[in-house]
């Protein structure tokens, strides 16, 4: 191109896809740079929830255990749904809308359900977080899940309603992958969670 | 010329193909129009001339500083005004000053023309980062108009900044400057990655990225895992503050200690962060102005990722005096001194490269040179401190603030200068005073030096840092006072180049696209490029585009020249993958920024607000995400799926 | 010259950089105690390394820019680059990256080595000292058997010359520093956490220390001394600190006692054998013996005694001993009573 009006060889790229999934498509990269993000979050806190544990003899110091019924509770539905969020997924990169309408209202109202079990794990830790600072690291451990948690099922209601009351293109399909792939990470920091909030306190 | 430089001539076909790009691109102007930008180009200016402005507010803390330590017993500035003072200077050259400019800045206007590209990739997410940090940059400094600066130190030690030892607002200020900024960084982290990893120019394989990109990519990595501890310690800080949890209370099971290691974990790799994007600056300016490629561009770059990998390995060397285990204390001594084997590699490159080259002394290349000047000695100072039992002596004294002024100048701020002088011509398209640059160098060098020499025996001779002041009785005060006077040269150096930088928008001579005979890609576009950077969007051959470009090397067409859309590229050896729209100019990003600073701000007076003001959050999050009509009908045309 | 200027500012800087810091009783590089001077052999060996690696750096990229210079602006496309010429040099890297390694080596083990030299003495019977830090002076407690026995002080220690002392560091309120840089390196005394270290002096000598880790207002003035002296000298101190100073005799005095006991002063100080006990202040029961007041700020004379008593705020701004306006003779009888506390 040394002067414009001059020929010069052409490398043509009209033909190349406008609709891509996974690492091809520039929103999963813009997701998976933020669950690094998040992730880095969460492994710091972690990490200083076991730091607070070396500088008090007793765990829990002053509570008693936390309640494990709701965590599991939560911890099983979340795990189990993974399979409908695969589904999804899947459907999702076919771009078949029916079936991604209907993914997204089912785990949307997973998502739901999650989120009102959420509320009753908070009375069942059996610690204030201005207790001490047990209460303080259990408390913004799982608030920061909880925010999380509350953030991805706003997001799947979100695209649940765009998916039924907006024109429909590509896009909204890699919308919906993503948004698969971030509930992996909602599953994921759970198990991680669960097992500090829930497991850590006996264990140790 | 080489091949891939463009230049104006143009057939009539031509140009109305570029009024149509034009018009596509460029973002309206106007007061209302100003807050709907979303190239990059602006937003980096924007970014360059806010960190700037910080840069010399900074500067002017720093020299009231100095008037006050001139003399001992002084009674200029009172001890209160002092440390609000002196912790604004360090939270601003820090937080406001050094990394938006040497990451945030240069990267968003400098990454997408360097891989050949017409924007950054999330355009209204770099608007919003922008917004962001000038709100977190402002409140700071509100706080200091109103009495209620910050007075804890940059780094906010609990329990002295705790509620029982800093009541009022004055750390909360301060925690909360952090979140803005730091959430700012984390965002252009992000864009900055994919753009140089999804949006490279066609035949820009990993192994041919320039090294200044390179260098941006793993800042942009230790940003993203390094500041998520600086936002977290903050934030526990601030519920300490306002909502009574106990993560650094002794008494309730806390530790004051966690915290220094939450923020060193961040505070050293912040270091590098800054220091990085220097090196890669040097690099750009040493291969250019000595006519030759780099010498040893693959151990630049392990080097570089050498120097992030442990430069989270190592920030117990903040904290040798808590007196932590022994044996703990000797691995981090050993991990500072592995990242003087990565610093010296670079070093030797340079000179090496320098020593092969044909050197052209411009006013980027003495900046440049200024570099081994001071950062090595900084550097050096550095090796003696990763040594505990040196340390012991030295930490918190006047040594350490010659140190990383040593560092943090001759690694950040003497480099930068040169990358202005260098890609000044490109942004305005005019070149600055070279005989006034000169000046400018030589005032701020000498300047520099004998403001900060002098601090190496101050603390020696025990004269701790923080201090409003010193009895007359230690042998401080003629050190101190020659440290003042650097100040006036450095402050003259600063003037000069302000006014060098108003006379050249008038008068400087015009650049032309490419006038240092440059390699890389935003030097074969016209000075300033046009909204959309390229008209023909170029493909590389070698490591050094411009250098290595075929004859006729091709170009890329096929783009879709009715809406903002870009090639993507493939990761590994950038062949063309796919194609992007990016959004239009908008003012969501600003009214997100808004509503963000609204939540921000009000959890630092109540907790009570903290619901309803994530909501409005929630509600322009919305508004950004929900899809329009028109354009997507469009794109539902024309859509090809991927196989 | 031009071009050499910054070699020889250097050179001079470093030069001054040699001298710095060898003299001053506040200073690291002055040491009168067995582990500061340990830190600083170490210093030098450190310090001759790093100046021989910045002397060789700085010829290598001042001969280089010299030989290389060229005053032609030649933008055109550089000519490739000599193949067989870089290869020499990636060899010359290779030999700076090994020397390097070499050098960081020695520092690393030489530090090593010193570190655990430096982190305690041996001995079956130190002097044991608690430190306690306060915004802004130094609580200073000498362990004795008997609780009786044990003395209080303030921003003054003495220490024996020639005999191991542990100075165990704690901190009421927020993170202090613990540094007489002639005798030892810093440590900080922390809420929390119980640190010791270990000094030892060589020569008589008084050696002032500060506050090393920004504590708020007055960290400026949170100075101390250390008073090395013979170990007769020093027991005599200890068993006379031991003492309760005998009730003041004169009229004068006397009533300078009860002015005390009237005022606040009573609610922050001790003055043992006064009924004085409070412990938000310094012990006073001494005060007299002391060189300095209000944490090395102040010469323990008698105008800046009535000073520091008048308004301790414009002497200090910010510390934490509220303004006393007492009437001239109160104070005068105050200040003659404070000086009998020898
Ligand atoms: C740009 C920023 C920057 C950079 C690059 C560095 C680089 C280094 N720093 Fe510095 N540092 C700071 C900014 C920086 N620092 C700041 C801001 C603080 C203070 C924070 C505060 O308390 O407020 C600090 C504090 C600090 C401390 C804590 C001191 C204390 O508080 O007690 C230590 C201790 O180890 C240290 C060490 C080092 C080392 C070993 C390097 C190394 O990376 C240096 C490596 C480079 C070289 C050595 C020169 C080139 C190499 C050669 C020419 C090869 C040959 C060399 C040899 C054989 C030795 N730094
Ligand atoms: C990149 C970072 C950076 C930079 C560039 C600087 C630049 C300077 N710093 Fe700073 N400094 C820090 C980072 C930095 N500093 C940090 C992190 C601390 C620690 C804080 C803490 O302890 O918490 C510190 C602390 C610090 C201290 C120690 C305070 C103390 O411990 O008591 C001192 C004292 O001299 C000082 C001085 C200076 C000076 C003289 C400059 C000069 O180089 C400044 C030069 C700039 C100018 C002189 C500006 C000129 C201004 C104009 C020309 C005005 C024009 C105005 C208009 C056009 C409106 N700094
Ligand atoms: C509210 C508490 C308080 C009251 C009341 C108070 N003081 Fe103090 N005093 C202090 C504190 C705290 C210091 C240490 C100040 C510093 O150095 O920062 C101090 C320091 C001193 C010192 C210097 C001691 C030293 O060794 O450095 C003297 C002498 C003194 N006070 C005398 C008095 C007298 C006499 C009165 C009454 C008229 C008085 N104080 C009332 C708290 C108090
Ligand atoms: Cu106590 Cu500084
Ligand atoms: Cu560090």
């Amino acid at each position: 191109m040394g002067t414009i009006n001059q020929p010069r060889p052409v490398l043509d790229v009209s033909r190349t896809p406008t609709v891509v999934f996974g690492h091809r498509s520039v929103i999963w990269w813009g997701q998976f740079g933020l669950m690094l993000i998040e992730g880095t979050m969460f492994a710091i806190f972690i990490a200083t929830y076991f730091f607070l544990r070396t500088r008090d003899t007793d765990w829990p110091p002053g509570f008693s255990l936390p309640a494990l019924k709701w965590g599991t509770i939560n911890l099983s539905i979340l795990i189990l749904s993974a399979i409908p969020n695969q589904w999804l997924k899947k459907k999702s990169e076919e771009g078949q809308l029916g079936a991604v309408r209907i993914g997204l209202i089912a785990m949307s109202l997973i998502a739901i359900v999650n989120c009102a079990i959420r509320a009753l794990e908070f009375p069942s830790l059996n610690c204030v977080w201005d207790g001490n600072a047990y209460g303080s690291a259990t408390w913004t451990l799982i608030g920061f899940h909880t925010f999380h948690l509350v953030t991805d099922m706003l997001d799947t209601v979100i695209l649940t309603l765009v998916m039924f009351f907006t024109p429909i293109e590509g896009r909204r399909f890699e919308d919906v992958s993503v948004n698969s792939v971030y509930w992996y990470f909602i599953i994921l920091t759970w198990i991680a969670t669960y097992l500090v909030i829930y497991w850590a306190p006996r264990w140790l | 010329m080489t091949p891939l430089e463009q230049s104006g001539t143009a057939t009539a076909v031509e140009t109305s193909r570029l009024e149509k790009l034009e018009r596509i691109w460029r973002d309206p102007s106007g007061f209302w129009g100003w807050f709907t930008h979303v190239n990059h180009r602006s937003i980096g200016k924007r970014y360059m001339v806010t960190a700037f402005a910080f840069f010399l507010a900074g500067g002017v803390l720093a020299a009231l500083m100095r008037i006050q330590l001139a003399r001992p017993e002084n009674h200029f500035l009172s001890p209160d005004l002092y440390n609000q003072i002196f912790t604004v200077h360090g939270s601003t050259m820090m937080f406001l000053f050094a990394v938006p400019m040497m990451f945030e800045a240069l990267a968003v206007y400098l990454v997408p023309l360097m891989v050949g590209n017409r924007n950054i990739c999330f355009p209204r997410l770099n608007a919003y980062s922008y917004y962001v940090y000038l709100v977190g940059g402002l409140l700071l400094y509100s706080g200091l108009f109103t009495n209620t600066g910050p007075d804890v130190g940059w780094f906010a030690y609990v329990p002295l900044s705790g509620p029982d030892f800093t009541p009022g607002k004055r750390a909360d200020i301060w925690a909360q400057m952090i979140t803005f900024t730091e959430l700012s960084a984390l965002a252009v982290a992000v864009e900055v990655v994919i753009t140089a990893f999804k949006m490279r120019a066609p035949g820009m394989s990993l192994n041919r990225i320039p090294i200044f990109v390179w260098g941006m990519v793993i800042v942009a990595f230790m940003v993203i895992f390094a500041m998520p501890a600086v936002m977290l310690s903050s934030t526990m800080l601030l519920m300490d503050r306002t909502v009574n949890t106990h993560f650094f209370n002794q008494a309730e099971g806390g530790d004051p200690i966690l915290y220094q290691h939450l923020f060193w974990f961040f505070g050293h790799p912040e270091v590098y962060i800054i220091f990085i994007p220097g090196t890669a600056i040097v690099s750009t300016i040493i291969s250019t102005f000595s006519r030759r490629r780099i010498f040893g561009y693959t151990a630049i770059l392990l080097a570089m990722v050498a120097t992030a990998f442990v430069g989270f390995g190592l920030w117990v060397h903040h904290m040798f005096a808590t007196g932590l285990p022994q044996m703990g204390q000797s691995f981090f001594t050993a991990a500072s001194l592995m990242v003087v084997i990565a610093t010296g590699t670079q070093v030797f490159c340079w000179l090496v490269t320098l020593w092969t080259g044909k050197v052209i002394l411009k006013p980027p290349m003495l900046f440049a040179l200024a570099f081994f000047f001071v950062f090595i000695m900084g550097g050096l100072t550095g090796v003696l401190m990763a040594s505990v039992p040196v340390d012991l002596q030295i930490h918190d004294t006047f040594f350490i603030v010659a140190h990383f002024h040593y560092v943090l100048i001759g690694g950040a701020v003497f480099p930068l200068f040169g990358a202005l002088y260098y890609w000044m011509p490109k942004i305005t398209g005019r070149l600055l005073n070279e005989a006034a640059g000169k000046w400018h160098f030589w005032l701020f060098f000498i300047g520099f030096n004998m403001t900060f020499f002098p601090m190496h025996i101050l603390g020696l001779r025990g004269m701790p840092r923080r201090v409003y002041t010193y009895p007359t009785s230690m042998p401080w005060g003629n050190l101190n006072f020659l440290a003042t006077l650097g100040v006036v040269l450095m402050t003259a150096a600063v003037l000069i180049f302000i006014a060098n930088f108003f006379w050249h928008l008038k008068r400087g001579e015009i650049a032309g696209n490419n006038p240092w005979g440059a390699s890389t890609l935003e030097w074969a576009t016209t000075s300033p490029p046009p909204v959309y950077n390229f008209a023909e969007l170029p493909t590389v051959n070698g490591r050094d585009a411009l250098w290595d470009a075929l004859p006729n090397q091709p170009i890329v067409e096929g783009l879709e020249e009715d809406c903002r859309q870009v090639l993507m590229t493939k990761v590994m050896d950038a062949d063309p993958d796919c194609r992007h729209e990016f959004p239009g100019p908008s003012p969501v990003p600003i009214l997100a920024a808004i509503a963000t600073s609204i939540f921000f701000i009000s959890t630092i007076f109540t907790a009570k607000l903290f619901f309803p003001t994530i909501i409005l959050v929630g509600i322009t999050l919305l508004i950004w995400y929900w899809p329009k009509r028109q354009p997507s009908l469009r794109r539902k045309e024309r859509e090809i799926w991927e196989q | 010259m031009r071009r050499h200027g910054p070699f020889l500012t250097m050179a001079l800087y470093l030069g001054l950089l040699l001298l710095a810091g060898c003299h001053g009783n506040q200073a690291a590089l002055n040491s009168k105690g067995i582990q500061a001077a340990r830190i600083e052999r170490l210093w030098w060996l450190m310090f001759s390394i790093i100046l021989g690696v910045y002397v060789i750096v700085l010829a290598w990229a001042g001969t280089a820019v010299f030989r290389a210079r060229t005053h032609r602006s030649e933008n055109e496309i550089p000519p490739q680059v000599d193949p067989i010429a870089d290869q020499r040099m990636t060899r010359v890297v290779g030999v700076a990256i090994g020397a390097t390694v070499v050098l960081i080596f020695v520092m690393l083990t030489s530090s090593v080595v010193t570190g655990h030299a430096i982190a305690n003495l041996a001995s079956k019977n130190p002097v044991t000292i608690d430190v306690i830090g306060h915004q802004w002076w130094w609580e200073v407690h000498y362990e004795a058997t008997q609780a009786d026995q044990t003395v209080i002080t303030a921003n003054e220690i003495h220490i024996p010359v020639g005999q191991p002392v542990v100075i165990k560091t704690a901190s009421q309120d927020v993170i202090h520093s613990f540094w007489a840089p002639n005798l030892h390196g810093k440590r900080d005394l922390i809420p929390g956490y119980q640190n010791a270290l270990w000094i030892e002096a060589d020569e008589e000598g008084t050696f002032r220390g500060q506050c090393a880790e920004f504590c708020g207002h007055q960290h400026a003035h949170m100075g101390f001394f250390v008073v090395a002296e013979s170990p007769e000298k020093f027991q005599a101190w200890l068993a006379h600190q031991v003492s309760t100073p005998p009730p003041p005799s004169d009229p004068i005095a006397k009533h300078g006692e009860e002015v005390f006991l009237s005022h606040p002063c009573v609610m922050c100080h001790t003055i043992r054998g006064s009924g004085a006990g409070a412990k938000l202040g310094p012990d006073l029961t001494h005060i007299a013996s002391r060189m300095t007041i209000a944490a090395a700020t102040l010469p323990n004379t008698r105008g800046n005694l009535a000073g520091w008593i008048l308004d301790s705020q414009s002497i200090k701004p910010g510390n934490k001993m509220p303004p006393n306006p007492l009437k001239s003779d109160d104070l005068n009888a105050l200040l003659t009573y404070l000086e009998t506390l020898q």
